[in-house]
């Protein structure tokens, strides 16, 4: 929801950032004020998921110009787990297995790193199986997902759901899905959108990086924006999706392409 | 003879004092046991030709145990006594039967044999069952691991007299695991633990094998293991090696598969400042099963071999082997897996996996899987890494709020915790993992 006097959660100014010293980023600018939804979309390699990682402060990607403010704060110097303490969460597009250390430990160590950060109690193991189960209940997922490793011999959809739990579990401030939605059915999908949905309020900000418009059938973001060649080409409102939908991303290239010629 | 070899004959000489005197037939002996006596003759006379090994035979090429041989060893002279409550924390709450051996003696007063003989079979001293089980012990005792040529087999075979020995009779499953706890209490001793099992056809059991140290000074275990299962049988074969940091702990395992029989161990090495555990699995017969599943997890100036030798001798035998170092310090872990498929030995499915994890720069590990297929039509892989933490895992856990150091030491700790989780006795499974909890974490 686009509200009058909200604050400004995320500010990126002019970021570019390389990997392995190949530019991806080459100044993005874009804002998200608390209460949106934004949807990041554009064709495979515009640098979409390079600025969903950058943004959680994945290590193996350089800043090389620009800034990032994040609740006024810089975010550049924030370490990943700062970020996630201050109220950001990822959900990946590969969501890590890990054998060996069991969800419902995971999952706790999670989110009572986070009651510590934000003064809050921790739960201990009975507690929060109360909690998760609840949450669990929400995301149609089977209690047993708890019991096994994480994410290990998960299904794409199964990873993919797990991602969402633990969004609903932190309840960040600052959402960003990479892709979510690919590989879902359409089950999946309704109930990803549904966690989504219900994280959403006037305080929060969601990012929807996605590469179909399908996904914004069901989360109905403020703004759509097309990133092409590391930098957002266009934006507009949730029209500009079905637009997008319709005609590909061709027409946006060749426009932004001409701007480029131009200026 | 050089003076290397001088030196080696010295110990072995040092090792083997008092088992000559023992030979002598004491007053009132059984007649009875003149095989074992003839079997200990035989080990005696191997020791005197075999020499101890150096990096320059190849079995050893990695694991140089000059610092064993430079040390002097002696057999027990005085036993210890223990109270139960000296070694009550070692108790594993399923095993209510339990054979506890001191420094290589058994300790009647420590064991505890549960509800029906514990298996319902035999579980027993064999110096106390060996007169009236001959028949069932014979075939086995010395035939599973050969001593001919290892002298560390033939060593203890010489001094072979109090052995755990357990027989699982046709058809029965134990309803409890049987937990053997070899304890040291004393430095400088060496002592050579001996386990044989049968688990005649049809049978199922769980062996706990367990060495730990009630003192934190220099000894020496040498253990032999046999482990014979008959047709159909099952076996679950839990060892953990848990013996003080500045141990030497050598130990042959030596296990033979009868028809459609299944074998599963699970061996963790924590303990020892040289540690050698070599485990030969063979088929001798088709459709049988084994899985071996392996963890060293090793700091400071440690070193732990594992030599394992899995043989496919008849034709639809099935292997899986995962074996993982977590290597910290200036700790050296070397694996030898061996896979042999015998000629004949077709539809054999065998998958091999050493992982490895260095957790300083200055760890080593040597890892070499070794395929040697001589049939046509099986089924055969093998792999090996070697590497740090996976980047990837730890930005994934510090996106969840995690600290670096946190996220390092959760993957360290379910790397190893991979192989614990595969015990299949709760309550052990809980402590080594508490273990390798706290063996893993590193402040931050």
């Amino acid at each position: 929801m686009i509200l009058q006097d909200s604050r400004p959660l995320l500010e990126v100014r002019g970021l570019c950032a390389t990997v392995n010293g190949t530019p991806i980023l080459k100044g993005l600018d874009f804002t998200v004020k608390s209460g949106e939804v934004h949807a990041i979309m554009g064709p495979n390699g515009s640098g979409k998921s390079t600025f969903a990682k950058v943004l959680a402060g994945h290590t193996a990607y350089q800043v090389t110009a620009g800034q990032v403010l994040y609740e006024g704060r810089n975010l550049l110097e924030m370490a990943p787990e700062e970020r996630a303490r201050a109220g950001i969460f990822l959900a990946f597009q590969y969501p890590i297995e890990i054998p060996g250390v069991g969800n419902s430990q995971f999952l706790r160590l999670a989110y009572n790193t986070l009651q510590a950060e934000r003064g809050k109690d921790e739960l201990d193991p009975l507690e929060f199986d109360d909690l998760v189960r609840e949450k669990m209940g929400l995301l149609e997922m089977n209690p047993e997902f708890l019991d096994r490793s994480v994410n290990e011999g998960f299904s794409g959809g199964e990873k993919k759901r797990n991602e969402i739990l633990q969004m609903a579990l932190l309840e960040p401030k600052l959402a960003i899905l990479d892709e979510t939605d690919s590989g879902l059915d359409i089950d999946a999908l309704r109930v990803v959108s549904k966690g989504v949905n219900h994280l959403a309020g006037k305080d929060n900000g969601i990012v929807l990086v996605t590469h179909y418009q399908r996904l914004l059938n069901y989360i109905v973001p403020d703004y759509v924006h097309v990133m092409d060649g590391g930098r957002i080409v266009r934006t507009g409102g949730s029209a500009l999706a079905l637009e997008l939908e319709e005609r590909g991303y061709d027409w946006i290239e060749a426009e932004a392409s001409a701007e480029g010629t131009l200026s | 003879m050089t003076t290397d070899a001088v030196v080696a004959r010295g110990v072995l000489e040092n090792l083997l004092a008092g088992v000559l005197v023992d030979q002598a037939p004491a007053a009132g002996a059984t007649p009875k046991l003149a095989w074992l006596k003839a079997l200990r003759a035989e080990a005696v006379e191997r020791v005197g030709v075999l020499t101890v090994p150096t990096p320059r035979d190849e079995a050893w090429r990695f694991t140089d145990i000059s610092t064993l041989t430079g040390q002097s060893f002696h057999p027990l002279r005085t036993p210890t006594s223990l109270q139960a409550g000296d070694i009550e924390h070692f108790h594993i709450e399923e095993a209510t039967t339990r054979l506890v051996f001191v420094d290589g003696v058994h300790a009647p007063q420590l064991s505890s044999i549960g509800a029906d003989g514990g298996v319902g079979g035999v579980v027993s001293n064999l110096s106390a069952a060996a007169p009236t089980h001959a028949s069932a012990i014979q075939p086995h005792l010395g035939h599973h691991a050969r001593f001919r040529d290892n002298l560390f087999a033939a060593l203890n075979t010489a001094f072979l007299h109090d052995a755990a020995l357990i027989i699982v009779p046709r058809e029965t499953a134990a309803a409890e695991p049987v937990h053997l706890l070899f304890v040291s209490t004393q430095p400088d001793v060496a002592s050579h633990p001996r386990i044989l099992l049968v688990a005649e056809a049809g049978s199922a059991v769980t062996l706990i094998e367990d060495y730990v140290a009630l003192h934190e000074g220099a000894y020496f275990t040498n253990s032999v293991v046999e482990v014979a299962l008959g047709e159909n049988a099952k076996v679950e074969h839990v060892r953990v090696q848990r013996e003080s940091g500045q141990a030497f702990h050598i130990a042959s395992c030596a296990v033979s598969l009868a028809h459609a029989s299944r074998y599963h161990s699970v061996s963790v090495s924590l303990g020892a400042k040289i540690s050698r555990l070599g485990l030969d699995v063979l088929q001798t017969a088709e459709a049988t099963e084994c899985t071996l599943d392996g963890l060293a997890l090793i700091g400071a100036r440690q070193l732990a071999d594992t030599h394992t030798f899995i043989d496919h001798a008849k034709p639809h035998g099935v292997s899986r082997q995962l074996h993982k170092c977590i290597v910290d310090g200036a700790a050296h872990a070397v694996f030898n897996g061996r896979v042999m498929v015998r000629p004949g030995a077709q539809k054999t499915d065998s998958a091999q996996s050493s992982r490895n994890l260095l957790l300083s720069a200055k760890a080593v590990i040597d890892t070499l899987p070794q395929l040697e297929i001589f049939a046509d039509d099986v089924k055969c892989t093998h792999g090996a890494t070697v590497g740090q933490l996976d980047s990837e895992e730890v930005f994934y856990l510090r996106s969840r709020g995690l600290s670096e150091a946190a996220a390092r030491n959760l993957l360290t700790y379910a790397f190893g915790a991979e192989v614990i989780a595969r015990i299949p006795i709760a309550s052990l499974r809980r402590r080594l993992e508490q273990t390798v909890l706290e063996q893993t974490r590193r402040q931050p």
